[in-house]
């Protein structure tokens, strides 16, 4: 339960920081996420990184089905992903969600170091 | 150990998010670029981009309206003249900003700050040309006229209006790629631009390769290689036209013979390299004609500007509706008004004058400091300029360049010698120190010409509107609704005797020096000539035989040949008449030059598969049409043939400049056994048959390897493309390949494999104007865009969109796809 509500609250905050702070806000986000949420790190890590990771596909998605399908196409044969813009979306995420992991497991790690017993229960 | 795994995993998330958030090499910033809410993904095209908005802008006077069509062209209509210029700053900006700032980037030598150290020495060409330097005098000038000055400031406002509605995620994709942010507009800026079209139209010349040609040959030999006029030629103002007597008496200097023209002399080449010029083919076609030729008795304007085919597009296309007039036109984003277009009276397009107005001369420094010059037996001190270059990576380059008062900057010395020194095998140098003197070094305010032609109403308007006009000189073109025609050649040219300027020039005194300017009154204004027609294709403006000054430069004659002899030979003519020879693809060099070729070939040397090729020559009609043979196989064999003529004469060099085409073609016409033929690396005296059936069988394997691979015909072999301005390697999806387009060099419809028509405009100049027009591009920026290249295909296939000059009471129609109102 805490994996679930730590993954999909990383994505909202992750989010609603992205509507007017940098793409790297979404660090920010999993770590605090990470530091609210007791898991253990590898726990906090995957879901910073399942959440972000999600949230950058859908998103990626939704935005080439309103217009972004030429440019996405395009920049998926510069990158170069052979054009696929499917795949690009598939990259994206994973590059949201490597930031979020590791954000998140600082986070986590924090967290232990803050408060030693609780987490180590766990 | 808890402390150093919370440590190292914070190091290892904010080194992460550093090689996320810069570029690595060649690898963009993936990121920021990836982000949806920040990205790529933000570039598309979005619905409400094209729909009715209302807008607050800071600092607009009035009420405004800008009518946006099916093609995304702008109707600006403002309540004043300075709301228009802010609007068009602000649509420029919306639609080009990344080239707008990235072609002035390029004029002032910045693009190390976007790309990095490669471009360094182009930037620092730039430099020492003096185009910012150059872009200060016109800033001025332009600021002291009250005209341009309201233009450029509320231009200016308008396009920083929009800059500062952006947030790093809407900005232009090409600023995702390659990681930096717009700055803020400013006039100098627009000055850059105009002074990048003056080197792209007045800054080609060739004294470095022409001065170490002259090294190899004899005075006789360079007379012939490099001739003066052509035998065909049919020039702008027509043969037999009374030309004043020179205003200026020109002395060749009594040194001359034997320190100017002082041919198979020295041995040691100059050294000097620039693998950055502008295209010699920057040129154009316009022409006119009077209502005694028109089927409807209104004079028809025709203009099409050959530039590089990039995207986007150097054009954009816009209205401007003001309370006083009502233009239309091509308009180049970063500078206010329209460039070639016209108004509810009159019509107006350029051609390139061709002249050469740069010239090099030799500076004497008395030490390495470059302090003091030697000039008219004493030293002169010059000026040094510490020239600031950063670096991407972010260290800083500095060059230092000495300005001479008499010619200008220092361009080159031993710190420079051109842009394609590094990779060339060009490495013999003389280490002499050369002054650039460029008439686009000269104060003037070119912008007014075009403002004042938005807002023309007759032919005295566009008289007065380009009498300023200094540099880079064109052949002004004009229509009215009243029914007069006119061209003139206009510029700022220097008087130069026979030769002068072919090659660097002594400095060390005045003697040298140009010994004025031609004045305004010997420009000649060619208007309703009885003939029916104005028209002007880059050739000779004169007859050389009778024109007291000398040209420079280089002068194609047969697409005005073409022209003229089409226009002499039509009547009752109409727009689509127009729309036909703009696209006309006959090759009037080959029809003069092949059956030369084929008169002297040795047939029975032929086999049977050489001789089939021969037949596709000898049945070809001469036209560079999509699917033709003739084409492929005739411009390989005459640049095979070309190759042979002259490069044994010239191969002692290793950087000359190869004869035009028109030269070997006249040479041949008069004496096919022109002394240039023999190869001088052979003992065997070689004849033009020889020649001629030589390379033509060493020919053969390539022909078949094309005919194999399907690739003979003629828009296949030349394989047009438009390639997008960072697109080094041609190879990115933002550029376009393979256009299936004809035509060619020497040919009206003039595009070749990157360079073209860059805009195509008829203009009828009925009581309602009637326009057709075209561009090889879109009126986005954005590769995003569905806009972005859907003019592309139509203008490959030589169709026209119908041009709307819309009027106060069409606000209703149905053609309007969006408003934005102000």
């Amino acid at each position: 339960m805490k994996f679930i509500t730590a993954m999909i609250l990383t994505a909202l905050v992750a989010y609603a920081a992205g509507l007017q702070l940098p793409w790297w806000s979404l660090a920010i986000a999993a770590a605090l996420v990470a530091l609210a949420i007791p898991q253990p790190a590898w726990k906090a890590s995957l879901a910073g990184f399942v959440g972000v990771c999600a949230l950058w596909i859908i998103l990626a998605l939704i935005l080439q089905n309103n217009g972004a399908k030429l440019i996405s196409t395009s920049m998926a044969s510069i990158l170069p992903l052979g054009g696929s813009a499917l795949l690009l979306a598939l990259v994206s995420g994973v590059v949201g969600g490597l930031v979020a992991a590791t954000a998140a497991y600082t986070g986590s790690v924090a967290r232990a170091l803050i408060t030693p017993n609780h987490n180590q229960k766990k | 150990m808890k402390y150093f795994k919370l440590l190292l995993s914070l190091v290892i998330s904010v080194a992460l998010i550093y090689l996320l958030n810069n570029n690595i090499g060649s690898i963009p910033p993936l990121g920021k670029l990836l982000s949806p809410q920040h990205g790529l993904w933000r570039n598309g095209d979005i619905a409400s981009d094209y729909t009715n908005a209302t807008l607050n802008l800071p600092n607009l006077k009035g009420k405004a309206h800008i009518y946006f069509d099916k093609r995304l062209v702008p109707h600006i209509f403002a309540s004043n003249e300075e709301d228009a210029f802010y609007l068009q700053g602000y649509i420029h900006a919306k639609y080009r900003l990344w080239q707008m700032e990235f072609q002035t980037h390029a004029a002032a030598g910045r693009l190390t700050e976007l790309v990095g150290a490669k471009a360094l020495p182009l930037d620092r060409k730039m430099r020492r040309l003096g185009m910012v330097y150059a872009a200060h005098i016109a800033v001025a000038e332009s600021q002291k006229d009250p005209l341009t000055k309201l233009a450029t400031d509320r231009y200016t406002e308008g396009v920083n209006a929009y800059i500062n509605t952006l947030q790093p995620k809407d900005y232009p994709i090409e600023y995702k790629l390659l990681n930096y942010s717009p700055e803020q507009w400013n006039p100098l800026k627009t000055a850059l631009l105009l002074k990048y079209m003056s080197y792209d139209l007045a800054g080609f010349e060739d004294d470095f390769e022409k001065e170490n040609a002259k090294q190899l040959l004899t005075k006789l030999q360079y007379e012939i290689a490099y001739e003066y006029g052509n035998d065909s030629l049919s020039p702008i103002t027509p043969k037999g036209t009374l030309i004043a007597a020179p205003s200026v008496a020109l002395t060749i200097p009594a040194s001359a013979d034997s320190a100017y023209f002082n041919y198979k002399k020295e041995t040691i080449s100059n050294g000097i390299l620039d693998a950055t010029k502008p295209n010699k083919n920057n040129g154009s076609n316009n022409w006119a004609v009077s209502g005694s030729k028109t089927k409807s008795g209104k004079p028809i304007l025709c203009n099409d500007p050959h530039l590089g085919l990039n995207l986007p597009s150097l054009w954009y296309e816009l209205q401007i509706h003001t309370p006083t007039y009502n233009t239309y036109g091509a308009s180049f984003p970063g500078a206010p008004g329209v460039i070639i277009g016209f108004n509810d009276s009159c019509s107006f397009g350029f051609t390139n004058a061709m002249r050469d107005v740069r010239d090099y001369y030799e500076i004497t420094f008395k030490d390495a400091s470059k302090k003091e010059y030697w000039f008219n037996i004493a030293w002169q001190p010059s000026r040094l300029q510490y020239d600031t270059f950063t670096i991407k990576s972010g260290t800083i380059y500095i060059d230092t360049v000495a300005y001479t008062k008499t010619f200008g900057p220092v361009m080159y010395d031993a710190s420079f010698r051109g842009t394609g020194i590094s990779n060339s095998k060009v490495s013999r140098t003389n280490g002499k120190n050369y002054a650039v003197k460029w008439m686009a070094h000269y104060p003037s305010n070119e912008l007014r010409t075009f403002l004042l032609l938005n807002r023309s109403k007759s032919f005295a308007d566009y008289e007065a509107a380009i009498k300023t006009f200094v540099c880079p000189g064109q052949n002004m073109i004009f229509a009215s609704h009243n029914g007069d025609i006119a061209i003139k050649q206009q510029g700022l040219f220097p008087a130069k005797w026979y030769r002068q300027g072919d090659f660097p020039m002594p400095g060390t005194d005045s003697t040298y020096l140009w010994q004025g300017m031609i004045t305004d009154a010997e420009n000649v204004m060619n208007k309703n000539p009885e003939r029916g027609y104005v028209s002007s294709c880059n050739q000779y403006p004169y007859d050389t035989k009778v024109y007291p000054y000398y040209l420079g430069g280089n002068y194609p004659f047969t697409r005005g040949y073409t022209v003229n002899k089409y226009l002499n030979n039509m009547s009752s003519i109409t727009p689509q008449d127009m729309q036909k020879m703009q696209n006309d693809n006959y090759n009037v060099q080959a029809q003069m030059l092949l059956p030369i070729l084929l008169r002297n070939i040795q047939e029975s040397k032929l086999n049977a598969a050489a001789k089939s090729y021969l037949t596709m020559l000898k049945t070809w009609n001469y036209r560079a049409d999509v699917q033709e043979v003739g084409p492929t196989l005739y411009t390989q064999w005459q640049a095979a043939i070309h190759k042979a003529i002259w490069d044994d004469e010239l191969a002692a060099s290793n950087n000359t400049v190869t004869p035009e085409k028109s030269t070997l073609l006249d040479a041949l016409r008069r004496d096919s056994t022109m002394p240039y033929i023999d190869n001088i690396t052979t003992t065997a005296k070689e004849t033009l048959p020889q020649i001629v059936t030589e390379t033509f069988v060493a020919l053969i394997p390539t022909w078949d390897a094309l005919l194999k691979d399907n690739k003979l015909a003629w828009s296949t072999y030349k394989s047009t493309y438009a390639k997008h301005l960072i697109d080094v390697d041609k190879k990115m999806p933002f550029s376009r390949f393979n256009l299936n387009i004809g035509g060619g060099s020497n040919i009206i419809n003039a595009t070749t494999e990157n360079h073209g028509p860059s805009w195509r405009m008829i203009v009828h100049m009925t009581n309602k104007v009637e326009a057709y027009g075209v561009y090889p591009g879109g009126q986005s920026g954005n590769p995003g865009s569905t806009y972005y290249d859907n003019f592309l295909d139509t203008w490959a296939s030589g169709k026209y969109y119908t041009l709307w000059l819309m009027q106060p009471n069409e606000v209703d129609s149905k053609d309007i796809l969006f408003t934005l109102t102000f």
